[in-house]
Parts: C-alpha cells; structure tokens; sequence
C-alpha cells in the first residue's frame, strides 16, 4: 500500500509535467521536448529569489511563475512562432535544440552540482491506515487534481477554452472566424510553461536542483501524456499516476535499475492494443 | 537527366578519392584519423534514419540503441564466442536488424508522437539493460574487443570504414531508387493512397525498420572494431537526439543531407571541445538557427544555387524531374 501512495506522488509529478506538455500540444500542435528543460530554468529562478533575496516561499514561488509567463512568451515569439506552419519534424528538432542551449545555460550560469530545494509544506509524516504520507505530498496530490480540473473545464466550458480547441483543429478556419488565434497561442505557451515551473518547483525538492533535475520526470511525463492520449488533460494525469505506480512497483518487487525498461514495455503493449491511448478518442485518419 | 549525372559523376570520384587520400592529407593524425572514421558512422547512422524518417515517414528517435547492440554484437561475439570479423559484421547487421524487426511491428499500429515514444523508450532502455546484464555484456566496465591481425593497423580499418561507408551509400541510394523506395515514398505521402494502389503497408513499414536498424547495427559494429571497446555510455538517448538533428539540419530525404548533418555534428562538438559547457550550447543554437532560417535543411543552399543557374539556362523541366527524383520536397513527417 505504502508503496502505491508513493508511486501516486511520483505520478502526480508527472502529470504536472505532462499537463503543460498536454496544454501546449493539444493548442499548438508542438510537441514541446525542452518542456523540462524550461521548468527546470523556472525552479532556478525561484531558487534564487529564496536564497539570494531572502523572500517567503509563497512570493517566489508567484515570481517564478511570473518568469515562467513571460519565458513562454519569450519562446514562443522569437523560436516558435516563425516554425508554426512548418513541418512537425521541424518543430520537434528545434525544441530538442532549445533542450540543449536552456540545458547549457543553466549549465553555465548555476553549474551542475546539485543543491537542496525547500518543500511547499513542511511537518512530520502523518499515517492514515498503515500508510505515511507527508503534508507536503498531500498538497502535491491536491495541486494536481485541481490543475487538471480547472483546466479540464476551461477547455471543455469557456469561450477561451473554444478558441483553444478550435484553433488546434484549423488555425486558418479559426482565424477567419474572429478567433484571434496567436493570442490563443500565446496563451497556451505562458499558462503551459507556468504549469511545468510548478512542475519543476514540486520536483526538486525529491530530486534536488540541478540542470539535469528534469530530463527523467520530462521523459515519463511525455510516456505518461502519450499513454493517456496526448490530447486529453485527464488522460495526462491518468497516464502520469500509472507509470508512477507501476515504477514503483517495479522497482520495488523486480529491479530498481530495470524500471524504465519495464515501464516503456508496458506503454509499448498498452499501444499496440490501443493505438490512440487510453483516452484519446477515436482514431480518424484526416489526410487521404 | 543524363547529364544531370554526368554532372554528378566526378564530383563523386573526387569526393572518394579524396576519402582514400585522407590519412596522408592529415599527415596520419590519429586524431584526424578518428574524427573522420566518426563522421563515416554517423553517416551510416544518419542515412539509415532518413531512409526511416525522410523517406518512410515513420518517426524514430531511439536509433542510438541500434547502433548499441551492434557495438555489443560485435563486441560478444568477438570476445565470448571467437568468431572471426568478417562473420561477426555481417551479424551485427542481422542481429539489430531482428531487433528492427521487433520495434518495426508494433510501429505497423502506430504513428506520430505514439511511434515517437515507444522508439524512445527504445532507445532509452537499450543502455539500460547493457548495464544490468552484467553476465553478457560486461554492465559498467563495458566490453573489449581485438581487431583480426590482418586488420590491426588503424589505416588498413579505416579504409575498411571507407570502403564500407561506400558501398552502404551506394546500397540505401539503390534501395531508395527502386519499387521499394517508391513504396516508402507513397507511404509517406499518404497511407490511405499507398494502400490503395495495392502496396502492402504493413509490410513496407516492417521492412523500413528492418533495413533501417540492419545498416546501423552494421555502423554500431564498425564502431565497436575501431574503438576496440564497447560500454553503455556509447550511444544514449542524446546521441538518438543528434542523429535526428543531423537529418534535420542537413536535409530531409536526401542522402547528400545526412552526410552533411553527419560532418557538422561530429566537427562541432570537437571544435568546441575546450570551452567546457558550451558545446550543449553550440550545437543548439546551430540547430535552431538552421531551422528558423534554412527550414529545408543546409542541402537547399545547393538546390537554391542549382535553381539559379538552371533558370539562366531557361531549363526548369530539368530540374522538376531532379526533384522527383530525388523523392521531392518533404511536406510532413507523420509525427
């Protein structure tokens, strides 16, 4: 049982990742690989208003998420937005590129020894039916459900979560409809990498900071939204707490050095029953 | 289009013939030596996977751990069984190319970012299990191999590099240039239509990734020869990552672009080598400013050249047919 709750932590972190990566996809058709890389640059940047500044969690935390915004933003108008209507190859090379210069720079700028990063909460472990689990978890788990939530609803609810929908399916049809479509963009870039600088701030106190920090949780939180549909908000937190359990699992009953091996057949055998995911709707075949 | 070869020809006979003279260019460098013997295998690598991601259309971006189980083919068959280099090559090819075979089935169902991460999860586990399979593959200490004493000089395997990187060009060039590469094309295309007109998809699929790991199971155990040492940190995920940036950035569907992407990703890192952590930047930066700015890769410098000096001839039927023959412009990866 204990050992479930924590593989449910692990997966909420996860499906932080993965709901940002899930955002910025299912709006802008990009699959973003230097997610990770961008939320660990936001941890960063939070670290340094804790350390250097001396502020309260709580004002970093709201700061970092404001850089995170405007880092987004930063992106999306000088690399993203001219790759908009190029090929997919293209636009998963060039943030696999962006993966390796925020790498680098984060490199440079605070090296790659790894550092402490404080907890949300903190306080004892409490035990509820045999199980311990820690405020700070708690507040992890509750983040994540309310994320995926309120983002479930505003997609499926609000005008603005219309004109999200609308403009992933036919950027041209939208446009000619009044919707204004690089503001959608725009929105979906700031509010995607917001939500992995969460992402990124409720991973490094488990990991510990450093540049490399992400690039596991990222490659899970990407199995995680692939293994949920990669469309659905849901369907990301559902996959991201799976493959937390089952690596979990793994590593506790077969082998800790095995479970990406493990974790990767499983989504492999997962696939090849159901080609779209878990929850990815129907399989429609667009292009003839 | 004859004299588009005749055009073609002693450019590729110089180009050889400047491989074959290399050592002695570079004063017998090892180091020189080296880098070149790198960019022949990541040419191989680079070529296969664009016969898989710009002519097929199918996503990978795990191919690194093909080129770590042909490393490690070679390298177990050469130290625990004995068998001598010229089956245990010919094996490296066969053994990764049945394991192509094992990816390329559940990618018959798959597609896009799906296809994407199994073939990452691939690529990820591959150095995974060369690490915990300790009784076969020597887990971190890795594996030595020895070069058969007819081959023992770095020179005499580097001509067997080139002649290799050769003749595999020659070979995925004809490949493309057949039925098969037709069909791979058609695939791309659309797959409704290629099915349509009677090509077997699922089988073409299977066959891309078949053909695909076979030729760089074969680079991973020329790199294993030359090295002389197999470990799990060879070929990771980040290489996977270059090899498609090497497509990318030199030029999809194009063999002359692999080859270029190929040379720039193994010269850069090397010229970057004495600033430490810059290199992650270097290449980065190079890849997104290759793409803001040459979407079609480097190789549509010479076609955009080529088109200039074509339209002073007033001749731009020929050029339409290079084009297709080249299997045209790629519009969209299915990813």
């Amino acid at each position: 049982m204990q050992i479930i709750v924590s593989g449910l932590i692990f997966g909420c972190i996860y499906a932080l990742a993965a709901l940002g990566l899930v955002l910025i996809f299912k709006t802008t058709e990009v699959a973003n690989f230097a997610h990770g890389e961008m939320a660990m640059l936001t941890t960063f940047v939070s670290y340094v208003f804790l350390t250097s500044y001396g502020f309260p969690y709580l004002v970093s935390l709201v700061l970092a998420l404001l850089f995170a915004t405007i880092f987004g933003l930063f992106v999306y108008f000088v690399f993203m937005k001219r790759v908009q209507s190029a090929p997919h190859l293209n636009q998963v090379v060039l943030t696999l590129g962006l993966f390796m210069v925020f790498n680098g720079v984060a490199g440079i700028i605070w090296g790659y020894q790894p550092s402490s990063f404080p907890e949300a909460f903190h306080g004892d472990p409490y035990e509820i039916g045999g199980v311990f689990i820690s405020l700070n978890e708690i507040f992890v788990v509750i983040l994540t459900l309310i994320l995926m939530l309120g983002f479930f609803l505003l997609f499926r609810f609000t005008r603005l979560g219309l004109a999200m929908r609308a403009a992933s399916q036919d950027t041209m049809a939208s446009e000619l409809m009044g919707i204004k479509v690089s503001g959608v963009f725009m929105g979906a870039w700031a509010i995607g990498t917001a939500l992995g600088g969460i992402g990124g701030m409720m991973t490094a106190p488990v990991t510990f900071l450093s540049p490399n920090m992400m690039s596991e949780v990222l490659i899970l939180a990407f199995a995680g939204a692939v293994l949920g549909g990669f469309i659905s908000l849901p369907g990301a937190v559902f996959g991201g707490l799976i493959i937390g359990v089952i690596e979990n699992l793994i590593s506790y009953y077969i082998a800790p050095e095995l479970k990406i091996v493990f974790v990767f057949l499983l989504i492999l055998i997962v696939l090849y029953i159901r080609p779209q995911g878990i929850f990815g709707g129907a399989k429609i075949i667009k292009k003839v | 289009m004859k004299q588009l070869i005749n055009n073609h020809k002693p450019w590729l006979i110089l180009l050889v013939l400047f491989m074959l003279v290399y050592p002695f260019i570079v004063g017998h460098s090892g180091y020189m030596v080296s880098i070149f013997v790198m960019i022949c295998i990541y040419a191989i690598s680079a070529m296969s996977l664009d016969l898989l991601i710009g002519y097929g259309g199918q996503i990978s971006i795990g191919h690194a751990g093909f080129l770590s189980i042909g490393g490690y083919t070679v390298a177990i068959l050469t130290s625990k069984l004995g068998l001598p280099f010229l089956l245990t090559l010919p094996l490296a090819g066969v053994v990764t190319g049945i394991i192509g075979l094992f990816i390329g089935l559940p990618a018959v169902r798959l597609s896009g970012h799906f296809l994407a991460v199994v073939t990452l999860g691939f690529g990820l586990s591959i150095p995974q299990i060369a690490l915990n399979w300790d009784s076969l593959t020597g887990g971190y200490s890795g594996l030595s191999l020895m070069r058969p004493s007819f081959l023992s000089s770095d020179l005499q395997f580097f001509y067997v590099i080139v002649v290799m990187t050769v003749l595999i060009t020659w070979l995925l060039h004809n490949i493309l240039k057949s039925r098969m590469g037709r069909a791979f094309l058609a695939i791309r295309e659309s797959e409704v239509a290629a099915q349509a007109t009677g090509i077997n998809v699922p089988f073409y699929k299977t066959v891309m990734f078949v053909i695909s790991s076979f030729f760089t199971g074969l680079a991973g155990g020329l790199y294993g020869y030359w090295i002389g040492f197999v470990s799990p940190n060879d070929f990771t995920v980040v290489t996977s990552f270059l090899l498609l940036g090497m497509i990318v950035v030199g030029g999809l569907a194009s063999i002359p672009g692999a080859v270029i992407g190929a040379i720039i990703f193994t010269v850069l890192p090397e010229l970057t080598r004495s600033f430490v952590g810059v290199t992650n930047i270097i290449i980065g930066l190079a890849v997104v400013l290759i793409i803001l700015f040459r979407p079609h890769g480097l190789i549509s410098l010479f076609d955009a050249f080529k088109a200039k000096s074509k339209r002073k001839a007033g001749n731009d039927q020929d050029l339409l047919i290079s084009e297709q023959e080249q299997g045209g412009t790629v519009k969209d990866v299915n990813i």
